[in-house]
């Protein structure tokens, strides 16, 4: 089901997601749905496995929700919530390998807890300790990108390196429909498509670009932009974590063949605000807010693991343990983070400092050291 | 030791940085079977393979972006920028990303990726051709900016550039590209690239310059001697960081200083130079420091781009003016 044959006669202006269209393993009602194409991709998923799914999605919305509540309080200056993006984001991290690697924007915390990040990890840059929550390498993943759609391109050249080292390791660009209406994306994909980089273009279509509605930046499904760039899509409901899986899955397997480069449209919907600091009241309609609730990522795969009696309430309550734990040591790490001493903002510029900046450090620590208390 | 030319010397710069480090790859528009537009990549691609001597889609935001991805991966990935004027829709890349992951990551991902970029104007053509974007460069924090003059600093400060763990815009200044000059390949990689050079010694007036108008510089200070002028040549080589200690020892020696360079004034290095050395030197300067540089006007049509190209008749002026003498504000009728 790769849209690598979309007919210019199929516009689809401003149309929302249709079930139709969308790759669908579980109905928002908790039904399994068959899909002989995709259903093969998750053949080895059994309820122990799907049960692990479940058990990240809710680890992933208790220490979102938990990073909100320390925004309220004045612990960390802001926060972009991922509510409703929770099966999107750990059913693609949880296709991954260890030695792929992962280029996201900033909303991709879900992501960095598959690849790997501590609890602390997640709130440096928001509490302002650090531009970097990580250091890239260690978990395979780069520093969240605040410059909307650049890491689209960090990918793809990650990706040739991939080629050019013999490895059949995977970049993926995490980006969200917004990003799409870049330049940067765009030359990503003809880049890769011309040059076969082993590279996932994952967006998550939540919908909103801050108060903009996915229509101002695509007037066709975001799926159908890579087709005519060489790139082909999987449109897939982004709140069916197993879909969403099957559909990664897919696209690696290609770009691990040296077939190059997939663009997978996860449809989902972001439910909160862009970030802490916004007011979607201002332009979400509430009835769009009901309906996508009705599609909530994690309800509907606690249904269909209730059906079929592999979730008890036993495990359910270790999973909400487990949850307020990682939550707990959240807010633990985040009121241990120290402030970073003044002078080291000089630090990291370059490998070594030049001349022109050494001085500005020593003529600024010499002007902190007239105050009381010296430089600290 | 061999008699090349610019661009001759830049190959085989690029020739042998690809030898010594199979992590070197290069990057660029037309770099491939032709050679580049100005041939510096000729043959490269032949000898070292599509793999490693990269033609790119047509998108120099995208061959920066793709250059960060290479580094995050362990390459050294070399950039060539066609023109100064196409530069500009890669400066996003270049100012947000290329320039800052070191200091984002706190030193934990390097970015050793060489940008190439031919400037300057004096070649006739058309517009976006014939710009000196420097400043733009030197004002980021994170980017090293270095240029060339003649073709053993072209060769030897472009395998340094290539070596070099920051990331390097590399200006190469394009009317001086087909200048002759003795090539010693094998030379060492010092003095660092970073350091200026006296070029002409001389101890009445300080006359910095850099890239395409070292040779202009070295012309006036030949023709001011002529006037019973010593005039001392630096060439900055290096413009982020600028190497102030050199220039300062100079200045101390002359007491005035003359800064030439292409670009527009406003906001130009001449003004950084300029603030630092009367900064440094205030109390031996005998004159405030004068800039010949191109006008606060884009680069002009080809017909008029002499007038706006400072030439060795603008740099006797400033040196006539730092001297004292009757000079082009002083009028030079006047008594």
């Amino acid at each position: 089901m790769l849209r690598s044959d979309v007919s210019p006669g199929r516009a689809l202006p401003g149309a929302g997601p249709s079930a139709d269209d969308l790759v669908q393993l579980v109905t928002p009602d908790g039904v399994r749905r068959e899909n002989p194409e995709y259903d093969e991709r998750v053949a080895d998923v059994g309820d122990e496995q799907l049960t692990d799914l479940y058990e990240d999605m809710v680890v992933v919305r208790r220490f979102d929700t938990e990073a909100v509540a320390l925004q309220r309080q004045g612990q960390i200056g802001l926060w972009p919530p991922l509510l409703g993006q929770e099966a999107a984001q750990v059913g693609s991290a949880r296709a991954l390998r260890t030695d792929d690697f992962v280029f996201t924007s900033y909303r991709e915390n879900g992501v960095a807890y598959c690849r790997g990040a501590q609890p602390t990890d997640l709130v440096r840059v928001w509490r302002g300790t650090a531009l970097a929550g990580w250091d890239p390498r260690s978990i395979g993943m780069a520093t969240p990108q605040v410059m909307v759609g650049a890491q689209t391109l960090h990918a793809t050249g990650y990706a040739l390196g991939c080629a050019k080292d013999g490895v059949d390791s995977v970049a993926v660009a995490y980006f969200g429909d917004g990003a799409t209406s870049k330049g940067d994306v765009h030359e990503a994909m003809v880049f890769a498509a011309s040059l076969r980089a082993p590279v996932i273009f994952f967006c998550q279509n939540n919908q909103w670009a801050i108060s903009e509605p996915v229509g101002l930046q695509a007037q066709r499904p975001i799926a159908d932009r890579g087709p005519g760039m060489g790139v082909p899509s999987i449109r897939v409901d982004g709140n069916d974590v197993l879909a969403v899986l099957a559909a990664t899955r897919v696209a690696l397997d290609r770009a691990r063949r040296g077939d190059g480069p997939t663009l997978v449209e996860a449809v989902t919907y972001r439910m909160g605000p862009h970030t802490t600091s916004d007011d979607p009241r201002r332009y979400v309609e509430p009835a769009d807010e009901v309906e996508w609730a009705g599609k909530d990522p994690i309800a509907r795969l606690e249904r269909l693991l209730r059906e079929r009696g592999a979730l008890s309430d036993e495990r359910a309550r270790e999973i909400a343990q487990k949850a307020d734990a990682f939550a707990a040591a959240m807010r633990e790490g985040c009121y241990g983070l120290p402030d970073p001493q003044p002078l080291s903002l000089f630090d990291d510029v370059f490998v070594d400092p030049t001349p022109a900046l050494a001085r500005q450090r020593s003529q600024y620590a010499a002007y902190l050291a007239m105050f009381e208390g010296g430089e600290d | 030791m061999a008699t090349m030319t610019l661009v001759a010397a830049l190959n085989s710069g690029l020739r042998r940085a690809l030898d010594d480090d199979p992590t070197v790859v290069l990057l660029g528009e037309d770099i491939g079977r032709l050679g580049g537009v100005f041939r510096v990549t000729d043959g490269l691609q032949r000898d070292f393979g599509p793999d490693r001597v990269m033609d790119a889609p047509l998108a120099e935001a995208g061959m920066m972006g793709v250059a960060v991805g290479l580094a995050y991966r362990g390459f050294r990935p070399v950039v060539e920028i066609q023109f100064d004027g196409f530069v500009y829709p890669a400066i996003d890349q270049l100012v947000t990303q290329v320039a800052r992951i070191h200091y984002r990551t706190g030193g934990a991902v390097r970015m050793p990726v060489t940008v190439r970029i031919p400037y300057g104007g004096g070649i006739g053509s058309v517009e976006h051709h014939s710009e000196s974007p420097e400043a733009y460069f030197a004002h980021t924090p994170g980017l090293r900016v270095v240029t060339c003059a003649n073709p053993q600093d072209a060769h030897t400060m472009l395998r340094q550039a290539i070596a070099c763990d920051d990331p390097v815009v590399f200006l190469e200044p394009k009317r001086r590209y087909w200048v002759k000059g003795e090539v010693d390949e094998d030379a060492a990689l010092d003095p660092s690239m970073d350091r200026a050079r006296v070029v002409v010694e001389g101890s009445d007036v300080t006359l910095a310059a850099y890239g395409p108008l070292v040779v202009t510089a070295r012309d006036a200070a030949l023709a001011a001697l002529d006037d019973g002028v010593s005039v001392e040549v630096v060439d900055l080589r290096s413009l982020s960081p600028i190497d102030l200690d050199t220039l300062e020892a100079s200045v101390r020696k002359t007491g005035r200083l003359v800064i030439t360079h292409e670009a527009q004034r406003s906001g130009g290095l001449g003004a950084e130079i300029a603030a630092s050395i009367t900064d440094r030197c205030f109390d031996v300067l005998a004159a405030a420091p004068v800039r010949v540089t191109g006008f606060d006007t884009p680069y002009p049509a080809s017909k008029v781009e002499d007038h706006f190209l400072p030439d060795l008749d603008r740099l006797l002026d400033a040196v006539d003016r730092v001297m004292g003498r009757a000079h082009s504000l002083t009028g030079w009728r006047a008594s």
